[in-house]
């Protein structure tokens, strides 16, 4: 008798901590909708606002007084500058100090010191990147308010992500790679060159396209450097028609780009400007999205396909 | 080629034989100078850390010429541009407090409960999609969430209370707080899964339901792991800046109200480099004070952080 009271007890007290367990996985999950529905909210208000916006001539004219004749030309171009004076720094460097920590560094304290800066370094808020740059390049090295200033300080910036990334993917590369290599009379840099890079390059690719997605994005920073909100002219070509054909003035160039444009637009009362931040905003959302899409798909491809 | 690889026999260099030893030697100095080269380029990081302090050091010095620290950090007014100029940092460090306080209120309970249930509840394939997904939301850019704040999230909480003001702290905050919810989830989930299969095996075979493991024996095992994902988060709040300047307002404000308006050390930077301030100035100077300021505060959190980071890897 007791024994079968005792039984629908424990049957009971199963039930009842069976429960918590759905309830529990029921906040998780309504914790991680928030996140989904925070991101439907944030894309769909982007796109209501600012699609019925977006036409040819809003990529193709300049900032303007008048909302409806503005446009995001010189926004686009410099974003697209900045980027290649970012990529032209952050991945030679990135990809060397990667190689230099997983292939070459004795273990000393001077290593241990370029870890920790590095650690440190990605922790480190953008907007002192921008001060950083503002001391140092823009006044003591005197590049001014330039696209070479905001070129480095974004490489600067996001140098930590492409040094993991270099290294992560160098680190699965299994040790027999190595020891094959330098069994056949491969000095450390010909293993390096004709094996450690190509093997790890599509982990390099990865973490070179997250990085510049975040320098995209990347605003406080290039606020800081001093960029101008409203430019109406393109820096000059770097392609010319007479000799020597190829000129780099344009590195010195002032320049706007497209999260300030928005900021700019963004911080206007009148409602036409906040929908052409929306629209800028749209673009902006969609590059983001797409190179970091492409940065995972491609690691998914990585994890999927190298089997050593 | 007769020559014998590693051939030591005692004939004097030949020819043919100088002529290898020379190629050797240029090989070992190219060897030495491609690793030079790579060693300079792992030094940059260094650099860059140096160039910070330097900077940040070096105008703080002279700001503080201008300022006594002790109205720097007493003073209750924050008015560097007027006249009569009050420099308390106290002032923005009130702004950038109460909207961080926002942010982790949102970004701790929800950053953990996701954590929680993509390590013990979720299915493979709901992890598979959510990581990503999680990533994807770490990705857009700060500008935008400002956007959001501003011209959504504030109109919504217009909507329950009407006295909000336009520019306030409790929408940039909450913003601000789902923006580091990737960040917080995924460093607490990697802290769980680093927890040892055997103990929750242990706890299952006790009869444990995967609540009670969750709560009792796995997260009190990754806790060093969880407590540095929330310092972490701290200090990307802190350091958070676009947000802030375009939802919160640049007015300095000593308030720990959320529903007000208040300027961060952050936003002030934006407020000030929008200006046009002469370089050299005390207005210009003071921005490197605060920069300073910020990147105290972040690197104390980032180095606790980090320590305690390595602890939970160390255990198992």
């Amino acid at each position: 008798m007791s024994y079968a009271r005792d039984l629908t007890a424990i049957r009971a007290l199963i039930a009842r901590h069976k429960r918590w367990d759905h309830v529990f996985a029921l906040c998780g999950l309504a914790a991680l909708m928030v996140g989904v529905l925070t991101f439907t909210a944030l894309f769909a208000d982007m796109a209501i606002d600012g699609i019925p916006r977006l036409n040819w001539e809003f990529l193709t004219n300049f900032p303007s007084r008048r909302p409806a004749q503005a446009g995001i030309l010189s926004a686009w171009v410099g974003t697209c500058l900045v980027m290649l004076v970012t990529a032209f720094f952050a991945v030679p460097l990135g990809v060397a100090t990667g190689i230099y920590l997983e292939e070459y560094a004795p273990k000393n304290w001077v290593t241990d010191i370029i870890e920790i800066n590095i650690t440190n370094l990605a922790g480190v808020p953008s907007i002192v990147y921008g001060l950083l740059a503002l001391g140092l390049f823009v006044y003591q090295f005197g590049f001014g308010q330039s696209i070479l200033s905001a070129g480095l300080t974004l490489a600067l910036l996001i140098l930590p992500v492409v040094i993991v990334a270099t290294r992560e993917s160098i680190r699965a590369i299994p040790q027999g790679i190595r020891e094959g290599a330098y069994a056949l009379g491969g000095t450390q840099w010909q293993v390096c060159r004709d094996h450690i890079i190509p093997y790890s390059s599509a982990g390099i690719l990865t973490g070179v396209i997250i990085g510049m997605a975040r320098a995209i994005g990347e605003t406080a920073p290039v606020i800081t450097i001093g960029a101008l909100t409203f430019i109406a002219f393109l820096p000059p070509a770097p392609v010319g028609a007479e000799a020597p054909f190829i000129s780099f003035d344009w590195v010195m160039s002032p320049f706007t780009v497209m999260p300030i444009q928005m900021f700019n637009w963004t911080s206007r009362p009148e409602a036409a400007f906040l929908q052409n931040a929306a629209a800028a905003g749209f673009i902006l959302v969609l590059m983001t999205l797409a190179m970091n899409g492409l940065a995972i798909y491609l690691r998914y491809r990585i994890r999927r396909n190298i089997k050593w | 080629m007769a020559a014998v690889p590693g051939d030591i026999s005692v004939t004097p260099p030949s020819g043919a034989m100088a002529a290898r030893l020379a190629h050797r030697r240029s090989r070992i100095v190219r060897e030495k100078a491609i690793e030079l080269v790579l060693f300079l380029a792992a030094m940059v990081s260094v650099f860059t850390t140096a160039g910070i302090v330097y900077v940040l050091v070096k105008e703080s010095v002279a700001f503080f010429q201008h300022v006594p620290l002790l109205d720097f950090l007493t003073d209750t007014q924050w008015t560097p541009l007027f006249d009569d100029a009050h420099f308390g940092i106290v002032v923005l460090l009130s702004g950038t407090l109460t909207s961080s306080l926002v942010a982790l209120a949102i970004a701790i309970p929800l950053g953990t409960f996701i954590a929680i249930y993509l390590s013990e509840f979720a299915p493979f394939s709901v992890r598979e999609v959510a990581k990503p997904f999680l990533e994807l939301l770490g990705g857009v850019p700060t500008i935008i969430y400002g956007y959001f704040a501003l011209l959504f999230i504030t109109p919504i909480l217009q909507w329950f209370y009407p006295e909000l003001p336009g520019f306030n702290l409790l929408s940039a905050g909450i913003v601000m707080g789902i923006m580091i919810v990737p960040y917080v989830a995924s460093i607490s989930e990697d802290a769980m899964r680093a927890v040892p299969m055997s103990l929750r095996e242990g706890s299952y075979a006790m009869g444990a339901t995967r609540y009670q493991t969750a709560i009792k024996v796995v997260v009190p095992a990754a806790f060093s792991g969880i407590a540095s994902a929330y310092i972490l988060g701290i200090s990307r709040a802190v350091g958070e800046t676009m947000i802030l300047a375009v939802a919160a307002g640049m007015q300095p404000n000593l308030t720990l109200n959320p529903l007000e308006p208040a300027a961060t050390i952050t936003a002030y930077i934006v407020q000030v480099a929008l200006g046009d301030l002469p370089h050299g100035s005390v207005g210009y100077q003071t921005i490197f004070a605060a920069g300073l300021t910020l990147m105290l505060f972040t690197l104390a959190c980032n180095v606790a952080g980090h320590m305690l980071r390595k602890a939970f890897r160390e255990t198992y």
